[in-house]
C-alpha cells in the first residue's frame, strides 16, 4: 500500500508501523510519529543487513575511484618486457616480527617453448612498505603527491612488486585494476545519470500527460526492449571513428549504453506518476489552486524520489556489465584506456588462461560490485516505501 | 482475444520496421560507403575495379540517391532475399551466414527451455519449503547468477575445464562433424554439445525466474482457496500443482518476451568465448572489418527472429492464461 508523505492525518500513517511492533515503548512510538520520511527510510534500510554490507562495499569501491593513484603503486602504462606474464607475488607478513615482504624471483627464457619462466627465490626478500613513495600524481586531480598505499621504496631497480602479477606487456595488474575500477565505475555512474534524465523526462511525460504521448512512449519502450541489445550496441560502437581520442570514445560508449538503460527507469517513473495522480493530496493541491508545475515539483517528485534512487541503483550493474562486455569484445573502450573489460580482454582465450590464470582476477571486482549494488538496491527498494510493509 | 492478437501483431510489425531502420543506420554509419570499401578491398588483394564497374555498382545500390531511397532499395533487395556481398569472403552474405543463424536460434531456444525447466521446479520448491536449506542454497546461487555476466561464467568454466579435466569444453560439434553435411549423427553430436552453452546462457535468466516464481507462489499459497483445497483433503502436491502454481505461472510466461532478446544478446558474446559456430563471432569480425552489409544483415535477421520468437511466446501466453483469451468478452 503506497501512502504519500504529505497525506494529512499523520496518525493514520504511523499506525501500521506501531501496530506491527506491539512491544515498541511509547517513547519510540513518539519518535516514529515525528520522524521525516527520509528518517523512516533510513531506519528501515538499516534493518536490511545485506543491504548495509552492500553499501559499505560500494563505498569502498568508490573510495578506490577517488584515490586510484594512491592505491596503485605503478603507473598504469609502465611496462617492461623483462617482466612479461609474471605470476602474482604473494605477500608474506612475518619475518621475525611484523615485516611484510615478497620474494624476489629470477626469470629466464625456456629454450623449448620460448616462454619466460619465473622462479621465486625465498632467500631474496623484498621489503614492502606502507605509505611508500612512488610515482608522482595529483590527489583528486589537485594536490601533488607521491605517497602510495604500498611500495618498495628505495629498493634496487630490479626489486619490484607485482601483487597480482603482470600482463603480456609486463604491466602491473594490481595498479591497472585500480585505474580500471575508476573508469568502469565512473562510466556506470555517468551512463545511469543520462538514463535517469531520459527516463524521468519521458516516463514523467508519459505518466502525467497520458493520452497520445503515453501510447507512443510506451510502444517505443516495448520496441526497444524486444530488440537484442548487444548486436545493436556492437554495431553502433563499431561505427565510432578510430581517430577519436580516448575521451571521445569514453563519452560515446557511455551514451550508447545509456540509450537502452532508460526504459526500465521510465517504466518505474510512469508507474509512480499513474498511481500518485489519483491520490487525495494531489486532488487537494489542485483544489487549492496549485499550478501543474508546483504539484509535480513539490508534491509528486518528493514522494517518488526514493523509488527512483532504488531503481537507479538496480540499473547500475547493467551499465557496468554493458561496458565490460563491449570493451571485452574490443569494441568498447580502447587501450590506452584501462577498464575492467579492457583488462579482461587479455583473458579471452583458453590458451592465455591456461598459461596465466591470474589475468582473470579483474572478474572478481566485477562480480563483487554487481552483487553489492544488487543488495543495496534491494534494501533501498524495500526502504523506499517506509509506510508500507 | 482477436483484439489482443491484432495488437501484438501490430507491435511485432512495428518492431520489425524499427529493426530494419536501425540495421540500415548501422550499415550507413561508418565513413565511406559500400563501394569505397569494395574498391579498397579489391585493390588490397591486387584486383582492379574499372570506372564503369564502379558506376554500375553505385547505380545498383542507389548510392547516388538520397537516404530514404537507398533505404527503400535496400529493403526491396532484402525482401527478395538478396543481402549484398560480404567483402571479406567475396560471397553473398546469405551464403556466409548459412547455418550459423539457425544454430544461434537453436542455442537460444534451448537456453530458454533449460531456463524454464530449471526455474519452475526450483521456484516451486523454494516457495513451498521457504527458509529451508534448499531455499537458501537456491537464493544464494540465484544471486550469483544475477551477478556473474554470462561471458564471465563461460570464461571461468573454460578455465576450470582446462585445469581439472584438461579438456576444451567449447564448440558445438566434434571436429569430425564440424564441416560434415547434416545427418542424424551430426544432430546427435550437436545435442551432446548443447548442455553447457545453454546452461551458461540460461543461468542468469533462471536466477531471475526462480525469484519471480518464488515470490508469486508465496503470495498465492496464503490465499483462502489453498486452505479450502487442503481442508477438502486433496493431497499436498495436488493442492499446490493444480491451483496456486497455475496462477503463479502467468507472470512467468509473460517474461519470456524479455528473456529471448536477452538470451540472444548473451549468445553473441558467449559464442565468442566458447567458440560456438553461431553468428556471434561472424558479427564481431564483420564489424571490425567494417563489412557493413554482413553486419547489418546479421543485426536485422537476429532482431526479426527474436521478434517472431516473442510473438510465438505471446501465443503461448494466450493458451496458458484464459484471462487474456476472454479479454473484451464481458
Amino acid at each position: 500500500m503506497d501512502r504519500p508523505p504529505h497525506s494529512p492525518g499523520g496518525q493514520a500513517i504511523v499506525e501500521p508501523v506501531a501496530s506491527s511492533h506491539p512491544a515498541i515503548p511509547e517513547e519510540a512510538e513518539e519518535r516514529i510519529s515525528v520522524a521525516t520520511q527520509w528518517q523512516l527510510m533510513w531506519w528501515r534500510f538499516r534493518r536490511h543487513k545485506l543491504a548495509m554490507v552492500g553499501s559499505v562495499v560500494v563505498l569502498l569501491f568508490y573510495g578506490v575511484v577517488l584515490f586510484a593513484d594512491f592505491f596503485a603503486y605503478a603507473a598504469p602504462t609502465a611496462s617492461e618486457a623483462q617482466r612479461s606474464l609474471l605470476p602474482p607475488q604473494p605477500l608474506h607478513w612475518l619475518d621475525g616480527g611484523f615485516r611484510p615482504h615478497v620474494y624476489g624471483f629470477s626469470g629466464r627464457r625456456d629454450p623449448v617453448t620460448l616462454k619466460r619462466v619465473y622462479t621465486p627465490d625465498p632467500a631474496k626478500k623484498i621489503p614492502v612498505r606502507f605509505f611508500a613513495r612512488g610515482f608522482e600524481y595529483r590527489l583528486l586531480g589537485l594536490i601533488p603527491a607521491d605517497r602510495h598505499l604500498v611500495g618498495v621504496e628505495g629498493a634496487a631497480a630490479e626489486e619490484t612488486l607485482f601483487l597480482l602479477g603482470t600482463d603480456e606487456q609486463g604491466r602491473d595488474l594490481w595498479s591497472r585494476l585500480m585505474y580500471g575500477t575508476r573508469t568502469s565505475l565512473t562510466i556506470g555512474l555517468l551512463g545511469v545519470t543520462i538514463s535517469l534524465v531520459l527516463g524521468v523526462l519521458l516516463g514523467g511525460v508519459s505518466g502525467f500527460c497520458g493520452g497520445g504521448f503515453d501510447t507512443v512512449i510506451q510502444r517505443v519502450i516495448e520496441i526497444l526492449r524486444s530488440i537484442p541489445t548487444i548486436p545493436l550496441w556492437l554495431g553502433l560502437a563499431a561505427a565510432l571513428p578510430s581517430s577519436w581520442t580516448v575521451g571521445q570514445v569514453y563519452f560515446a560508449i557511455t551514451l550508447i549504453i545509456s540509450l537502452i538503460g532508460w526504459t526500465e527507469l521510465a517504466r518505474v517513473v510512469r508507474g509512480r506518476f499513474l498511481s500518485l495522480r489519483e491520490e487525495e493530496f494531489v486532488m487537494a493541491a489542485e483544489l487549492a489552486g496549485s499550478s501543474q508545475a508546483r504539484i509535480i515539483l513539490t508534491h509528486l517528485v518528493p514522494s517518488f524520489s526514493s523509488h527512483i534512487i532504488a531503481a537507479t541503483t538496480l540499473a547500475l550493474p547493467a551499465m557496468i556489465i554493458s561496458e565490460t562486455s563491449l570493451s571485452f569484445l574490443g569494441l568498447g573502450l580502447r587501450p590506452p584506456a584501462v577498464s575492467w573489460g579492457v583488462l579482461l580482454q587479455q583473458a579471452q582465450n583458453v590458451q592465455a588462461l591456461a598459461i596465466s590464470p591470474w589475468l582473470l582476477t579483474p572478474a572478481i571486482p566485477v562480480i563483487v560490485v554487481i552483487l553489492a549494488f544488487n543488495f543495496m538496491g534491494d534494501g533501498l527498494r524495500d526502504a523506499a516505501d517506509p509506510y508500507g510493509h | 482475444m482477436l483484439a489482443y492478437l491484432a495488437r501484438r501483431l501490430a507491435l511485432a510489425v512495428l518492431t520489425i520496421w524499427a529493426i530494419t531502420v536501425l540495421s540500415f543506420v548501422i550499415i550507413k554509419l561508418p565513413p565511406g560507403d559500400y563501394i569505397t570499401s569494395y574498391i579498397a578491398q579489391m585493390s588490397a588483394s591486387g584486383g582492379f575495379v574499372s570506372e564503369a564497374e564502379v558506376q554500375a555498382l553505385r547505380r545498383e545500390y542507389g548510392l547516388d540517391q538520397p537516404g530514404y531511397v537507398q533505404y527503400l532499395r535496400w529493403m526491396t533487395m532484402v525482401l527478395h532475399g538478396r543481402f549484398g556481398v560480404a567483402l571479406e569472403w567475396k560471397r553473398p552474405v546469405s551464403e556466409v551466414i548459412g547455418d550459423r543463424l539457425w544454430l544461434t536460434m537453436v542455442v537460444s531456444v534451448a537456453a530458454i527451455v533449460v531456463t524454464w525447466a530449471l526455474a519452475m521446479p526450483i521456484g516451486i520448491y523454494s516457495a513451498v519449503r521457504q527458509y529451508s536449506t534448499g531455499d537458501y542454497v537456491a537464493t544464494f546461487v540465484g544471486f550469483i547468477g544475477l551477478a556473474v555476466p554470462s561471458f564471465m561464467l563461460a570464461l571461468i568454466l573454460l578455465y576450470l575445464g582446462f585445469k581439472y579435466f584438461n579438456a576444451s569444453i567449447g564448440g558445438l560439434f566434434s571436429d569430425r562433424y564440424a564441416e560434415a553435411p547434416w545427418t542424424l549423427a551430426k544432430v546427435w553430436d550437436l545435442a551432446r554439445h548443447l548442455p553447457l552453452p545453454t546452461l551458461i546462457l540460461g543461468f542468469a535468466g533462471t536466477a531471475q525466474l526462480v525469484r519471480i516464481m518464488r515470490a508469486n507462489l508465496l503470495d498465492e499459497l496464503g490465499k483462502p482457496y489453498v486452505v479450502t483445497a487442503r481442508a477438502r483433503g486433496l493431497s499436498e502436491w495436488r493442492v499446490i500443482l493444480k491451483y496456486p502454481v497455475r496462477v503463479a505461472l502467468n507472470p512467468f510466461a509473460s517474461t519470456i518476451g524479455y528473456l529471448l532478446p536477452y538470451i540472444v544478446s548473451g549468445s553473441i558474446i558467449v559464442s565468442l568465448v566458447l567458440g560456438l559456430p553461431t553468428v556471434g563471432p561472424l558479427l564481431l569480425r564483420a564489424l571490425i572489418a567494417q563489412d557493413m552489409f554482413l553486419a547489418g544483415t546479421i543485426v536485422l535477421l537476429l532482431g526479426v527472429l527474436t521478434v517472431v520468437g516473442t510473438f510465438l511466446s505471446d501465443l503461448l501466453l494466450l493458451w496458458i492464461d484464459p484471462r487474456i483469451r476472454l479479454e473484451g468478452k464481458q
